[in-house]
């Protein structure tokens, strides 16, 4: 161990917030090695057939013990892919395929388990649909279960853990996960898997820290070696040096400390100290997030990204689909309201349409609002399911991208076609339904007090909005230095926005990443922000900041930015000022290792 | 059931055609479910679509017909008990699959 290489950083997807240092666990069920026999007598051909006929049995006995597990559990998703493996195999396809094959092939019953697999994967591998092409890896998790038990070779388990460890894996099934105990599994990482894989609702449900999608964690770590999982950055660090433990360490208690000192702020007001009350909520964009959302103090969702519901998948989602996750949603958060917005995709997004695909430069080019106007059809299906959910609870819709007067012209001439439409098919939904739309367009920004006369209310995409303003683009490494939402030119924009909203009498949220720095509190809060919608993760480092300024200092303070000609002497002027009052949240960021 | 009953006198052949119109089609809960309904029956289980059959007691066989959200399938149902397999399976096909 020591002549390897140490401090290998991996980067996945964070999938599961948190940084814990431990002991890697392997869980890596090697390729069985199959070598084949030929057989040479009607009776060694009873005797293979035999063979799998037992190994079938101790299969089925084996996934009945975990589906057992499952449901005392109550994990119901899992369940259902357990009994369809029981299905698969029952399967005369497969099991008068294996028999045959030891027949014909004269092999035996491994090598015939192993070639009837095989012929039976093929058969899904023209099939692109996602939700289909794991069928593929149930038949194969079986094939695998029968042929094991042919051998009298057990699998690997997770259920034999002794010590506390981090599971690393290339992914991990229901079946794996079934019998793990919990109170010894401190984190998953695994090679394979995205955002809403087993291994990551998992993950979450049991919230532990994970790390997916990292490709070859399981070449690079081995067992009882020590590894970092930093679920919050997507982050895992094999072999740590004693320095880099050091920092983490270091970081792991900085973080446990401060979460603990923040939770204290879960059940009081978001209000200043004069007693100016601002509400928290939070963006979101998976289902799974839900439960995080009031257990961080967020008094709702202020933007449901809906561009999940669109992805990995082949067929566009329907009306129906639509409608019963945005009422999950709204029945999860009442009475505290939701605001869903409107896909912001490209057509490059859309699988289905390949043929929307060919445009070049998404961010300024055919996406949100723009594609929808373009795509009616799709557009409606979730516009209609947003409206019928607006009867389940209080619902707000908001549209991306807005440039101009007639996109809104074009919404509305839309929204009261649906309405109609809903009311002769006597469908209910709120017909005073709550509109908003994303300002993140500097045009947008520009006629802030037409568009206010349109929509009840507006919402401020920070990242969006200091990009197109300043003309950089954040991923280009060359000019990302020049991104600084406190350059005078951002904060004139907003005031501007805010100025026409309150003139009308709307409100404006901001949900961009400026919602929840800490530092950037008092200047939103001299703007006369009336909402943040944020990571629900910053809720309750926002809600102490805000406990500790008043907004008459606030007022002061954002009257003096004015003397400043740039984005740096403001900050600096800021840092002086809050510096002192919250050093642990001003003085570091959160990805600083 | 009656005891000693001539199954031969009994044939009963029975096709229907159905819509799908579950949300992922039938995936694997619904394709489970209707395994699940097929195997209760003596009669030999047909599911047909564009042309491609598959067994209706085999759940790899109908995965691999690939039925997404409103395709449509035609089910054939041969043997004794042919006329309440095809009862059994349209219940469970227009209730979307929400009964088992």
């Amino acid at each position: 161990m020591n002549t390897r290489e140490r401090d290998i950083l991996l980067k996945g997807i964070g999938v599961s917030p948190g940084i814990i240092i431990g002991k890697a666990y392997l869980f890596a069920p090697s390729e069985i090695e199959v070598s084949t026999i030929l057989l040479s007598s009607e009776e060694e051909i009873k005797h293979e057939i035999n063979r799998f006929k037992l190994a079938l049995g101790k299969s089925k006995e084996q996934l009945l013990a975990i589906k057992k597990e499952i449901k005392r559990k109550k994990q119901k998703e899992a369940r259902y892919i357990i009994d369809a493996q029981l299905l698969i195999l029952e399967d005369n396809l497969l099991l008068k395929g294996i028999i045959d094959t030891i027949r014909e092939k004269k092999i035996d019953a491994a090598s015939a388990v192993k070639v009837a697999i095989r012929r039976l994967s093929r058969s899904f591998n023209d099939i692109e649909d996602g939700y289909f092409k794991e069928r593929k890896t149930d038949i194969d998790f079986i094939g695998e279960r029968i042929t094991r038990n042919i051998l009298g070779r057990k699998r690997q388990d997770l259920s034999n853990i002794q010590e506390k460890s981090i599971i690393v894996a290339h992914d991990l099934s229901p079946a794996d996960t079934a019998n793990l105990d919990t109170r010894v599994v401190m984190g998953f990482v695994t090679n394979a898997g995205g955002k809403t894989s087993h291994t990551a609702i998992m993950a979450r449900a049991l919230e532990i820290p994970s790390v997916v999608g990292l490709e070859k964690v399981t070449l690079e770590a081995e067992s009882g070696e020590t590894i970092i999982v930093d679920g919050t950055i997507g982050v895992v660090i094999i072999r740590p040096t004693a320095e880099t433990l050091r920092k983490y360490s270091e970081k792991k208690h900085y973080y446990e400390q401060l979460e603990k000192e923040l939770f204290q702020f879960k059940e009081l007001p978001a209000e200043t100290p004069d007693g100016f009350r601002i509400k928290l909520l939070a963006n979101i964009e998976l289902v799974e997030e839900l439960s995080s959302i009031r257990e961080h103090g967020a008094e709702g969702i202020g933007l449901y990204r809906t561009e999940f519901l669109y992805l990995n998948r082949k067929e566009l989602p329907s009306e129906d689909e639509h409608l019963s996750i945005y009422k999950k949603v709204i029945k999860k958060i009442a009475p505290y309201p939701v605001t869903i917005r409107t896909f912001d995709l490209g057509g490059d997004k859309f699988l289905s349409r390949p043929d929307l695909a060919e445009q070049m430069n998404p961010v300024m080019g055919l996406r949100a609002i723009r594609f929808c106007l373009k795509e009616i059809s799709i557009f409606k299906t979730q516009l209609r399911a947003l409206l019928r959910a607006s009867a389940f609870g209080e619902l707000k819709i908001l549209f991306p991208m807005i440039s101009g007067m007639k996109e809104m012209y074009q919404i509305k001439e839309i929204l009261s076609e649906l309405k109609a439409e809903l009311q002769k098919e006597g469908i209910a939904y709120n017909p005073d339904i709550k509109i908003g739309i994303m300002i993140e367009i500097p045009s947008a920004a520009t006629i802030a007090d037409l568009l206010a006369t349109e929509v009840d209310f507006f919402s401020i995409g920070t990242n969006d909005l200091i990009q197109y303003t300043l003309a950089i683009d954040r991923v280009n490494e060359h000019v990302s230095y020049l991104y600084n939402p406190l350059h005078p030119a951002v904060i004139r924009i907003i005031k501007k926005v805010v100025d026409a909203a309150h003139s009308h009498g709307i409100a404006v949220v901001m949900c961009g990443e400026m919602a929840g720095e800490p530092l950037y509190l008092p200047v939103l809060l001299g703007l006369g922000i009336d909402e943040l919608s944020m990571n629900p993760l910053c809720v309750l480092k926002i809600k102490k900041m805000l406990r500790s300024i008043s907004y008459q200092e606030s007022q002061g303070l954002f009257n003096m930015l004015d003397q400043f000609t740039t984005a740096t002497e403001i900050e600096h002027f800021i840092k002086s000022k809050m510096g002192k009052r919250l050093p642990e949240y001003l003085n570091r960021g959160l990805s600083e290792i | 059931m009656v005891e000693g009953r001539d199954k031969s006198t009994k044939y009963q052949e029975k096709t229907k055609t159905f819509v799908i119109r579950n949300e992922l089609g039938l995936h694997l809960r619904p394709a489970g479910l209707l395994v699940k309904t097929a195997n209760k029956y003596d009669a030999t289980i047909i599911i047909e679509k564009d042309g491609m059959q598959a067994d209706g007691k085999s759940i790899i066989g109908i995965t691999a017909l690939y039925v997404t959200r409103n395709a449509t399938i035609t089910i054939t149902a041969c043997g004794h008990d042919a006329d309440q397999a095809i009862e059994d399976l349209e219940r469970l096909i227009t209730s979307n699959f929400t009964i088992s």
